[in-house]
């Protein structure tokens, strides 16, 4: 059970989150100038690394907001938490 | 029955308790073990083993058993649990058990729980170690917890006998819990079995409380800031031929069986040592009164300081044998030991060619100690590397991950000394990086006692201090150890037949070696090939032994070839446990509206939707479901109906930017939407499938209030708030959930505006005034509420919305005008599978877009975007043979189609392969049709309108069911009925 | 006409030595949705009488009770009865600021649980660390308890405030009982 430091709760169980993939993937401004391979690549692309990755996490049992971390997934340590707004920066 | 119970123990002080074992009366003492009471008993032979039909016994003394399985069957069945383990009860009734075991033929009457707890320092472990690290963190003022899996602390020490601060160590252990008790922030579990050590320090322990306790066993969740392991460590065994007769004990077993429950394992023993520790064990079992037949001792030099003539008053009754192995057990009439092989034992290798001078040694114990493997396994599941150490021929903790530390045997330090030094420090700084810095106090001291409780006054001392013991400390003493332990594994020989590594799997070393010759290197591949380690010791003793015979015979070094996984659970437990509170009616929330004690009163039965409770029909005395049923839409379709709505969400959506942001969302437009109007909507995912669908209503400029579908009312309202945050949190929009603030009556037929004319007598409801798809605020029954008028059933109809406290109120008002049947959901999914609505999540599945539902008209060309549209247009949604919503109309019209069955265009069935165009998502009774109807997923649906398909239904070589396609709405195509 | 009806009406309340657990029905319950660096989560603090808590996981007294649900989004609960009037006064506050104003008194029913063993007894469900240092009186959290969603308000002498959606309500009752058991 990890602990996820939500940035207004403070620490609290992986249970009370819902996870929400890879970071810093903005939708499209314009999604109709698009070709279909880049949609596509929007749609169903995400990296897998082992390592850092930053990555979106809901605190849907608290606060309902969402934020994004770094977490190293061979570790599950985490770093650099950040409210939601950055998300898509 | 001869006792084998040592005279004057203070064991024996316990009360009588009567057991019956393998259907023979026994007595015990309060405080046995049943394996100890077997043992007093004379018990040798407690089961035979699953697959060899070999006799097993008693091996070791606690959770580290491999043999001695049994199957409790009074007071409540139990299978496969570890005599060693079961504390010994007034009545008990257990069989030894021999492979699978029998679970209960009944429910568990008991109650399982669970707790949270939090705590500065967790020490895991109440031994030497274990309780210094708990009494000096706690002395900090942390919060402190002292989990230990025995019923009373003290770890090893009663066991073997040694003093702490010039007392029994028992007694020392209860005096460290006393002042724990003293302590307001410090928690004792006893009988608490850690079991699994996860990220972020969170370990979750089993409490076994007992019968009499208001839960039989509880689990713990445990968040620590900081872990203490003072797990202790395993006498490991060695593979030789015969090793699993009864009557082949772990040395410290039999140690522990004869201090701790003054129990004799045998008459007289052989010990088979490589290491010094084992002396101390004949030592005590020489006072004991059991006979030393023989000490064989792998290592050619024989300890000085412990040979038997350091202890004053004992002498072994047979020799000191250094330089020797054990070759050979043999058996007595009952299968177990009744006599020892022992050979001269010179180089190495792995065949028996090293062996000399056999000679055969009566008795009935033989007593194995092949050195000590510390209790890594939550320091392993933490994270933490394990290293091995040369020295002591085992591995040890490593570097660790989480703020976690192993103390004492757990981390390699052997000396009692030792461990009350090393666990003193690390309780203190444990405390101090959770911020309690620790008071300085002194260490508890081992000071020879000339009289230790449970053992004869001659015995002498055991670890004087600053003196290292049998075996070398890791870091703390700078002393050398008398005599390096030796790291013996198996004796070799040319048939390694009976060499048992795992006792339980009964794997050989010749399994083994079979393994390795079929040319597997990794242990884990081993281990899955020849299940070592898989029983339900998981390879307490044979993991490491199994490690160490893959090095062997692959000729690499066993530090380097590494161990096995450690996996939680350390011990088995329970699923009763496990579930804890959440069974039965507790199993999973059942969420119910406000109108629900109405509809239990009135002998609805239920349909579970999600969590939720929902009326599924109102059977009348003699009814089936399907009679009610087709009398519900009957009612609905020619007077008026009523149904609990309560449970769609609703999620207010508040905010300038409000009409925006449902445009952005929903496929259609929103902004457009008048105040007082009311629009159907669909959602898609950005992929362009369909996600959910409902109303939005406009209560005001800035105000909408949108409806989910029952199911997805969290995830919508998750949905929303993904996009508004993660994406456009620019928009000036709040959203919040209501659902739950309203409950909902769904009023529909012909005759539901007269009911509601004269429910709401102040509402213009004529067609004109109160037209389709639209909201009005009134009061209905005397009641504040808002009138929707929009159709889920093609038929005139309202939904009425007063908040949850009224909901009751409501419905009895509407049922109260005699003019209403209530429905269930059943009839609702008929009638709106009449007009061809689908229900997201039966006829989609998330493969779904609007225009395969046939509703290109819900997706708006004037937005320039919304999410999924651009997937509208990717190749893959538009191609022409997708699967669309069609009709099906069996031939046979009292046929009903099973949902989820299978579509084809022949009959009857060619070969396989055969193609299914697709699958039936709706089936039912129409009694406005006077025939069964189905929806279907069907590719190239729309095409195939008229065409005659086929649902294989019967076993195979009945020809399938022909149907014919239609559109989807069967009822009322022109919506005539809408208005009334 | 019938009356109102609350979600845990006819279930029993428990009193016994060390626990407590009734339901406060019918408590006015409005959610509210301000900036917090804004004029009008000022202006919104005059009309409750208290500042909006800024403190993540805080709750405040003042002419209602105000609780930190998020950043920008409060719980404010009063008495029975006053949702319409608190509605439209905190709406006026706001004046032409942006804010969000939601009526769900009834979306959620409060349980008090109190007495000596009240932690004791949440702990049984609740992952929070409830240890007084830590969740004192004065802290609120969302969370879950058992299987469900519940905002959780620490009052003064051990008391706790557990508002629960209406639906769940049944089954949190039925928990919290099979909980107490040990302490009855």
């Amino acid at each position: 059970m990890l602990l996820i430091p939500c940035p207004w709760c403070g620490p609290r169980d992986e249970a009370e989150f819902h996870y929400g993939g890879q970071a810093h993937v903005a939708y499209p401004d314009d999604p109709a100038a698009l070709s279909d391979e880049e949609w596509a690549r929007y749609l169903f692309f995400r990296d897998n690394p082992k390592g850092r990755f930053a990555e979106r996490w809901s605190h849907a049992a608290g606060c309902r907001r969402w934020f994004t971390l770094t977490r190293d997934t061979s570790t599950n340590t985490f770093t650099n938490t950040s409210a939601a707004p950055e998300v898509t920066a | 029955m001869t006792s084998r119970r040592r005279d004057g123990h203070p064991a024996h002080a316990g009360e009588a308790l009567r057991f019956r074992y393998d259907g023979r009366d026994y007595e015990g003492r309060a405080g046995d073990t049943l394996a100890a009471a077997l043992l007093a008993n004379g018990v040798r032979v407690v089961t035979r083993s699953a697959g060899l039909d070999r006799p097993r016994g008693v091996y070791a003394a606690w959770t580290e058993e491999p043999n001695a399985l049994v199957q409790i069957e009074k007071p409540f069945p139990e299978p496969m649990l570890q005599a060693t383990t079961v504390e010994l009860y007034d009545g008990l009734v257990a069989t030894g058990l021999r492979g699978r075991g029998r679970l209960a033929d009944r429910p568990d009457p008991a109650r399982y729980d669970a707790c949270h707890a939090h705590c500065d320092v967790l020490v895991v472990g109440a031994g030497p170690a274990g309780l210094a690290a708990a009494s000096a963190a706690a002395a900090s003022g942390a919060r402190v917890i002292l989990a230990d899996d025995r019923p009373a602390a003290g770890g090893s020490l009663p066991d073997t006998g040694e003093t702490v601060d010039g007392v029994p160590g028992a007694r020392w252990a209860a005096g460290v819990l006393a002042e724990l008790a003293e302590r307001p922030e410090a928690r004792v579990l006893t009988c608490t079995s850690v079991f699994g050590h996860y990220d972020d320090n969170y370990l979750v322990a089993v409490e076994r409380r007992g019968e009499a306790a208001a839960s039989r066993e509880r689990i713990w969740r445990i968040r620590a800031r900081r872990v203490v392991l003072a797990t202790g460590a395993h006498e490991r065994p060695i593979a030789f031929a015969g090793n699993d007769l009864p009557g082949v004990m772990l040395a410290g077993a039999a140690r522990a069986y004869a201090n701790r429950y003054g129990v004799l394992a045998g008459r007289r023993a052989v010990v088979f040592t490589a290491n010094d520790s084992a002396y101390e064990a004949a030592r005590d079992l020489a006072a004991a009164g059991i006979e030393i037949a023989a000490v064989i001792d792998a290592r050619t030099t024989v300890p000085a300081r412990l040979e038997p003539g350091a202890f004053p008053g004992h002498v072994f009754a047979g020799p000191v044998l250094p330089g020797h192995v054990v070759t050979g057990v043999g058996a007595g009439p009952d299968g177990s030991v009744a006599s020892v092989t022992v050979s001269a034992f010179s180089g190495s290798g792995l065949s028996g060619s090293g062996l000399s001078g056999e000679r055969e040694i009566e008795a009935d114990l033989l007593l194995v100690s092949g050195g000590w493997n510390p209790v890594v396994h939550l320091f392993s599941q933490s994270g933490g590397a394990l290293r091995f150490d040369d020295g002591l021929g085992a591995f040890l903790p490593g570097v660790s991950v989480q703020p976690v530390e192993a103390v004492g045997a757990a981390r390699g330090v052997f000396t009692l000394a030792g461990c009350l030094e090393d666990g003193a420090a690390a309780g203190a700084r444990a405390a101090e990086a959770a911020g309690f810095p620790a008071p300085q106090r002194p260490v508890p001291t081992v000071i020879p006692a000339t009289v230790a409780a449970g053992r004869t006054a001659a015995t002498p001392p055991v670890t004087p201090p600053a003196t290292p013991s049998a075996t070398p400390s890791a870091t703390l003493s700078a002393t050398p150890p008398a005599t390096p332990p030796m790291a013996l594994w198996l004796v070799p020989a040319d048939d390694y037949g009976t060499h048992f590594v795992d006792l339980q799997r009964e794997v050989t070393v010749a399994d083994v070696m079979r393994a390795t010759g079929s040319g597997l290197r990794s242990v884990e591949h081993v281990k899955r090939y020849t299940t070592a380690g898989t029983a339900h010791d998981q390879g307490k003793l044979s993991g490491v032994l199994t490690s160490a015979i893959v090095a062997h015979a692959t000729g690499v070094e066993i530090g380097d070839l590494g161990t096995t996984t450690f996996r939680a659970p350390y011990v088995p437990v329970s699923f009763a446990a496990l579930a804890g509170r959440d069974r039965g009616a507790l199993h999973d929330p059942v969420r119910v509206t406000s109108l629900h004690s109405w509809h239990v009163a009135h002998g609805a039965l239920f349909e579970n939707v999600g969590q939720w409770k929902r009326p599924w029909y109102y059977p009348r005395p003699g009814e089936d479901m399907d009679t009610a049923v087709l009398r519900e839409c009957a009612a609905v379709r020619d007077g008026a109906g009523a149904m609990d709505a309560s449970t769609l969400g609703k999620i207010d959506v508040q905010g300038p930017d409000a009409g925006e942001f449902l445009d952005r969302l929903y496929t259609n437009m929103m902004s457009t939407l008048k105040v007082g109007a009311v629009r159907y909507g669909v959602m898609c995912r950005a992929d362009g499938m369909v996600f959910d669908d409902g109303t939005v209503m406009r209560l005001a400029d800035d105000r909408f209030l949108a409806t989910t579908t029952t199911g997805n009312a969290a995830a919508v309202l998750d949905w929303m708030e993904e996009w508004l945050q993660t994406e456009w949190p620019s928009l000036r929009v709040s959203l919040t959930s209501v659902t739950e603030h309203w409950a909902t009556v769904a009023l529909a037929g012909p005759r539901s505006r007269e009911v509601l004319a004269g429910l709401a007598p102040g509402l213009a409801v004529d067609a004109a005034s109160f037209p389709f798809m639209t909201w009005r605020d009134a009061e209905v029954a005397g009641l504040a509420a808002r009138v929707c008028r929009i159709s889920f059933s093609g038929e005139l109809a309202y939904e009425i919305n007063v908040t949850a406290w009224d909901g009751l109120a409501l419905w009895e008002a509407v049922m109260g005008t005699g003019a209403v049947t209530p429905y269930g959901t059943e009839t609702m999914h008929v009638l709106r599978a009449e007009k061809g609505y689908p229900i997201i999540g039966q006829d989609t599945d998330g493969t779904v877009t609007p225009a395969d539902l046939g509703m290109d008209w819900i997706v708006s060309k004037k937005k320039a975007d919304f999410v999924g549209r651009r997937s509208f247009s990717r190749p893959d949604t538009s191609r022409p043979d997708r699967k669309h919503l069609v009709g099906l109309l069996p031939d046979d019209p009292g046929l009903r189609l099973p949902e989820g069955a299978q579509i084809v265009a022949v009959s009857p069935l060619p070969e396989p392969p055969v193609r299914a165009l697709g699958h039936v998502t709706s089936s039912y009774r129409s009694a406005a049709l006077g025939r069964t109807f189905a929806l279907a997923l069907v590719a190239g649906g729309r095409d195939r309108i008229g065409e005659r398909l086929y649902v294989p239904l019967g076993p195979p070589g009945d020809d399938p069911v022909p149907v014919t396609v239609t559109g989807p709405v069967l009822y009322d195509p022109e919506g005539a009925r809408r208005d009334g | 006409m019938a009356e109102r009806v609350s979600p845990l009406a006819g279930f029993e309340p428990v009193s016994a030595e060390g626990l407590r657990i009734a339901e406060v029905p019918f408590l006015t319950q409005v959610n509210l949705r301000a900036d917090p660096e804004s004029p009008a989560a000022a202006a919104l603090g005059d009309a409750l009488g208290v500042p909006l808590p800024a403190e993540p996981g805080t709750w405040a007294r003042g002419d209602a009770d105000v609780l930190w649900l998020g950043p920008d989004e409060w719980l404010v609960v009063g008495p029975p009865g006053g949702a319409a009037e608190l509605e439209s006064r905190l709406r006026k506050a706001a004046g032409e600021a942006r804010v969000g104003v939601t009526d769900v008194s009834a979306q959620r029913t409060t349980v008090l649980v109190g007495g000596s063993r009240s932690r004791d007894l949440l702990a049984h469900g609740c992952a929070l660390d409830l240890h007084p240092r830590m969740f004192g009186p004065g802290r609120c959290a969302q969370t879950s308890l058992a299987r469900a969603q519940v905002v959780l308000a620490a009052r003064e002498g051990g008391e706790f405030a557990v508002l629960v959606r209406s639906s769940f309500a049944a089954y949190l009752w039925a928990w919290l009982l099979d909980a107490a058991a040990e302490y009855l």
